[in-house]
């Protein structure tokens, strides 16, 4: 266990952040009148990110452990433990799930009518299994939240969604159930393989060729769904569109980042060979993400498909900075993975706000509202400035990075990566350019009214971020350096079984 | 005090022939839904009583042992369950109640004797007073205008059945004539130094046929889709959950007689896992009916099962063991919901449960938790049946039926979904609210913390069925 450095303190911090939104959801239960319920889960869901906080200040950015550990045997005829741990990465995700479930919650106040309780106790699940699937070091704990997050995420689209939401709700839960199963059975195999269920002590290990090249492709299946991947990705913009905005703002801002945190925990450092051997296809795999992203996001006439389409491309760029291998592009990718949670996040929050005034998510019905709503539109404005890598926001420093390190590893990769930011400045400018001046005066603009004081106080802690991880981003690059090397380390071990698992490819 | 061992017999045969005089009786019939769940719940306390007892009855054919108490106790409280449904069987004539109790303790008594039979023909005995009795409860049903649907299942039933029995009866012979014995004790020895012997894993092959019929194992299923359609709903959640636990723990008990040398036993039980896993799971998408839907899936179910007793291992069985329990409060919940929002006691389909949340957010709520674990989905009991059954079958070098067993429940979500999506879709023509019994709410209650307890905390019940397979290997 000396991957685990124990909790020494006795406050169980990780745990009490898995159980309070759980226990917060119950105590929902017992909460009558919805005005009540949505105080209690902002005060649950604030209070979750004031004790996140410490985690920062007293992360020990020097190593590569796991930090905060605790460890209790749970199913032992199994071997299963309930193992708790964070590194860099894992701290990073956690931090920006905590500090988003607030926004969540303001964001949904008045747009949530019917059943507002359910709604709460539905996010308060969300935040739980989200923060224990970052913070397992346990497989099958790994496993059970990954797969019960499904639950609360369907019931969110299949009754808050939209019109079509019984297809997207189905096509949602589907689709990313199809692809985990497969990994339950690489969980299983490697179990049988080392004999534990511990994460960290599955990686480094050796395992034989083939084994790992399907063990990877199981993996490879449930993460690619859930990033998703070109083209893997149908379901996403069905469950955006359909999705209510904090539904829709969770999927961007926290549940897209599993699959990619997937590839970083699991397949890199378990299957270090079998990645060497599919990388040229995983990196194409992204460019094509990014370029198709962009050019159907350059389509898109709905506001929302429109956001949606551009993840598709913004997470291309993600995996494209795991899948180069190098510090920089999986620094850029962590870094783009907080990025794009914010940005995206922030422009669904913008979306759902247009759509509670207009109700409608149509470019032809916003165009011109910049007139009457000058708040709103300089959020918005500012948020795609961001989403599409202007200088001085978060997301630049983060494309750079990853094509800085793209560049380094393949030059041709990287030509045809390019565009993607340019296509990005297309379909952003665009919608600016729609949604602010836009088309003629539109009589029923007149009466829409600009955002309140909880609309604003929603958005405002995300422009900050913006800012902040766009003129200084070292307090985050920071935190991950040392994990990030750590992982690195253990898929470059490997080169030299590369030869061995490359002859099993045609 | 040998009497003492057959407390949870005794005290189902008592309440049954109190239930016959009460059927007897004039105007007694509103007495026999409260006695028979004194029974029932008398039964669950002498079975928790005589947990740790062990002897022999009845010249060594009738052993008490951890295995057989610990199903009794599972066997009298699934019996429970169903009799705690609701105040009233509301599609069985008010005079026939009391009959309509007491063949279904008859039959939880001849499920009691079967784990409890470690000799042939006592098998044989308790599996048909089962049997039999259940063939009488099936067309216990109010006729509906131009349907005589519980007689035709009830032909069907009864006719597969007595099949399936021969088949049995037939397999018994072999073994009788290759061992000279009926008793467990000495077929077992003496089997397992002849199992590469065509006539020995005929012969076994034929006995499992007779729980594979009650287990609903493919190609032993026919009966299920018509008998469970036909029968009255709260019979088909007795028929569907409780006989099934018994089958599986006999088939365990068959199975032990066979360790490690039954390579040609193992392929047969896999196949057969295989084609019920596909067989159940791709005609329970098409289904529009409630209780076929449920009926296909206990199908695939049964092959689920059969992954633990493949291995032919202790660990699998006590795996088949839990999982078949968790099965029983998974289903049982499900048809806890079908018989409370039935007003009538009509057969459902699934679109009648459309708006169920507005009608009863409690039935709903239990429906979608049932539903979610027969899935497989953590963090319920369901999943984690399914994920030890999957390793043990990992453990034991069946890669590919893993694989295909994960497969299959990917496909088996899609219609466990569909029935949650149309339980909280908007729509639905019905809006008078259900009020469920206070039983009822209370054991939706108490099922739903049961099979997230299970999935949570698989462990204690683990350890118990482990003990119980190991008295019997």
């Amino acid at each position: 266990m000396d991957f685990l450095m124990l909790n020494s303190s006795g406050f169980p911090i990780l745990s009490t952040l898995i159980f309070l939104p759980l226990a917060g959801a119950l105590a929902l239960l017992a909460i009558p009148g919805a005005n009540a319920q949505r105080y209690w889960t902002l005060l649950v869901t604030g209070v979750t990110a004031a004790i996140s906080l410490p985690l920062y200040s007293g992360f020990d950015a020097s190593t590569a452990k796991y930090q905060f550990g605790e460890h209790i045997p749970w199913i032992s005829s199994l071997d299963i433990n309930y193992t708790l741990g964070i590194d860099g990465i894992s701290l990073l995700l956690v931090l920006l799930t905590t500090l988003f479930m607030p926004l969540c919650v303001l964001g949904s106040w008045k747009y949530i009518e019917t059943r507002v309780r359910e709604f709460m106790i539905c996010l308060l699940l969300m935040e739980t299994s989200m923060l224990g699937v970052f913070m397992a070091l346990d497989f099958v704990l790994f496993y059970i939240l990954w797969e019960a997050m499904l639950i609360p995420m369907y019931l969110l689209i299949a009754v808050w969604g939209g019109p079509r939401k019984v297809y997207a709700s189905i096509k949602f839960f589907l689709y990313t159930l199809a692809g985990s199963v497969l990994l339950l059975v690489a969980i299983i195999a490697l179990y049988m393989s080392q004999g534990t269920f511990s994460i960290p002590a599955l990686m480094g290990q050796s395992y034989s060729a083939t084994f790992q090249l399907l063990v990877f492709l199981a993996f490879f299946l449930a993460f690619a769904i859930k990033v998703p991947m070109f083209p893997f990705h149908t379901w996403l913009p069905a469950a955006h569109v359909e999705a209510p905005t904090a539904g829709s703002v969770i999927l961007a801002s926290v549940l897209l980042k599993m699959g990619t945190y997937g590839f970083l925990r699991f397949c890199l450092p378990i299957t270090p060979e079998a990645t060497h051997v599919v990388l040229p296809y995983v990196q194409w795999l992204s460019v094509a993400g990014i370029l198709y992203g962009g050019f159907t996001a350059l389509a898109q006439q709905d506001m929302k498909k429109l956001i949606a389409y551009s993840s598709v491309g913004h997470m291309g760029f993600v995996t494209l900075g795991i899948f180069v291998l190098n510090q920089r592009g999986i620094e850029g990718a962590i870094l783009q993975m907080i990025n794009h949670g914010i940005t995206t996040g922030a422009l669904f929050f913008c979306v759902g706000m247009m759509y509670e005034r207009t109700h409608s998510r149509e470019l032809a019905t916003a165009a011109g509202v910049g007139k009457f709503m000058p708040i709103y539109v300089t959020f918005l404005a500012f948020f795609s400035l961001s989403s599409l890598a202007f200088p001085g926001t978060n997301s630049f420093v983060g494309e750079f990075l990853i094509l800085a390190g793209s560049f380094a590893e393949n030059k041709i990769l990287t030509a045809f990566a390019i565009p993607g930011a340019i296509l990005a400045a297309a379909y952003m400018f665009r919608m600016v350019q729609r949604v602010i001046w836009g088309g003629t005066d539109n009589p029923e603009h007149k009466g829409l009214m600009d955002l309140n004081l909880r609309e604003i106080l929603t958005l405002a802690p995300l422009l900050v971020g913006v800012f902040w991880l766009g003129l200084a981003p070292e307090p985050v690059m920071n935190v991950m350096q040392a994990s990030v090397a750590n992982v690195l380390k253990q898929v470059g071990t490997a080169s030299g079984g590369v030869v061995a698992v490359t002859s099993l490819m045609p | 005090m040998k009497i003492m061992l057959f407390a949870p017999e005794m005290t189902l045969l008592l309440g049954g022939l109190a239930l016959f005089l009460l059927s007897i009786g004039k105007n007694t019939a509103r007495l026999a839904r409260p006695l028979a769940l004194a029974v029932a719940l008398a039964t669950f306390g002498a079975s928790l009583f005589s947990l740790r007892a062990e002897g022999f009855l009845f010249f060594d054919s009738y052993k008490i042992d951890l295995f057989s108490q610990v199903l009794k106790l599972i066997l009298s409280g699934g019996l429970a369950c169903v009799l705690l449904f609701g105040k009233e069987l509301k599609d069985i004539a008010e005079e026939i109640r009391p009959e309509y109790y007491m063949f279904l303790c008859l039959s939880t008594l001849g499920l009691v004797m079967l784990v409890s039979s470690v000799e042939l023909v006592t098998l044989f005995i308790a599996l048909e007073l089962s049997s039999y009795s259940l063939y009488l409860l099936v067309p216990m049903r109010e006729e509906r205008p131009g349907l005589r649907m519980q007689m035709e299942s009830a032909i069907k039933y009864i006719l597969f059945g007595v099949v399936a029995t021969a088949v049995m009866l037939f397999g018994m012979s072999y073994l009788y004539g290759l061992t000279g014995t009926t008793y467990f004790a000495g077929l077992i020895p003496a089997l397992r130094t002849m199992m590469d012997s065509p006539a020995a894993l005929a012969g076994i092959a034929m006995v499992m046929g007779g729980f594979f019929f009650k287990l609903a194992v493919f190609p032993f299923h026919f009966w299920v889709p018509d008998v469970y359609q036909g029968a009255s709903n709260e019979t088909t959640a007795f028929i569907s959950s409780v006989p099934k636990v018994a089958a599986v723990a006999m088939l365990i008990r068959i199975a032990a007689m066979a360790t490690s040398e039954g390579h040609h036993l193992t392929s047969m039980l896999a196949i057969f896992a295989v084609l019920s896993m596909f067989y159940g799971n791709l005609v329970a998408l098409v289904q529009t009916d409630i209780k076929r839907m449920l009926g296909f899936s206990g199908i695939a179910h049964a092959g689920y099962v059969l992954l633990g007793i493949v291995t032919l291992q202790e660990v699998g069985y006590a795996t088949s063991l839990y999982y078949i329990t968790g099965y029983l409060a998974m289903n049982v919940a499900g048809f806890l919901v079908i018989c409370t929002v039935s007003q009538n006691g009509e057969n459902l389909q699934i679109s009648d449960l459309s708006g169920l949340h507005k009608r009863s957010p409690l039935m709903a709520f239990t429906l979608a938790v049932s539903m979610f674990a027969l899935a497989g989905l953590p963090p319920f009991a369901g999943f984690m049946g399914k994920f030890m059954l999957l390793t043990g079958a990992y453990k034991a070098g069946y890669l590919p039926l893993v694989i295909i067993a994960a497969v299959n429940t990917a496909i088996s979500i899609y219609y466990y979904l569909s029935v949650v999506r149309v339980t909280y879709a908007a729509g639905g023509d019905k809006t008078e609210t259900i009020n469920a019994s206070a039983s009822a709410k209370a054991l939706s209650v108490g099922l739903v913390l049961l099979i997230l307890a299970l999935g949570l905390a698989p462990d204690m019940l683990m350890r118990l069925a482990t003990d119980a397979v190991k008295s019997i290997l």
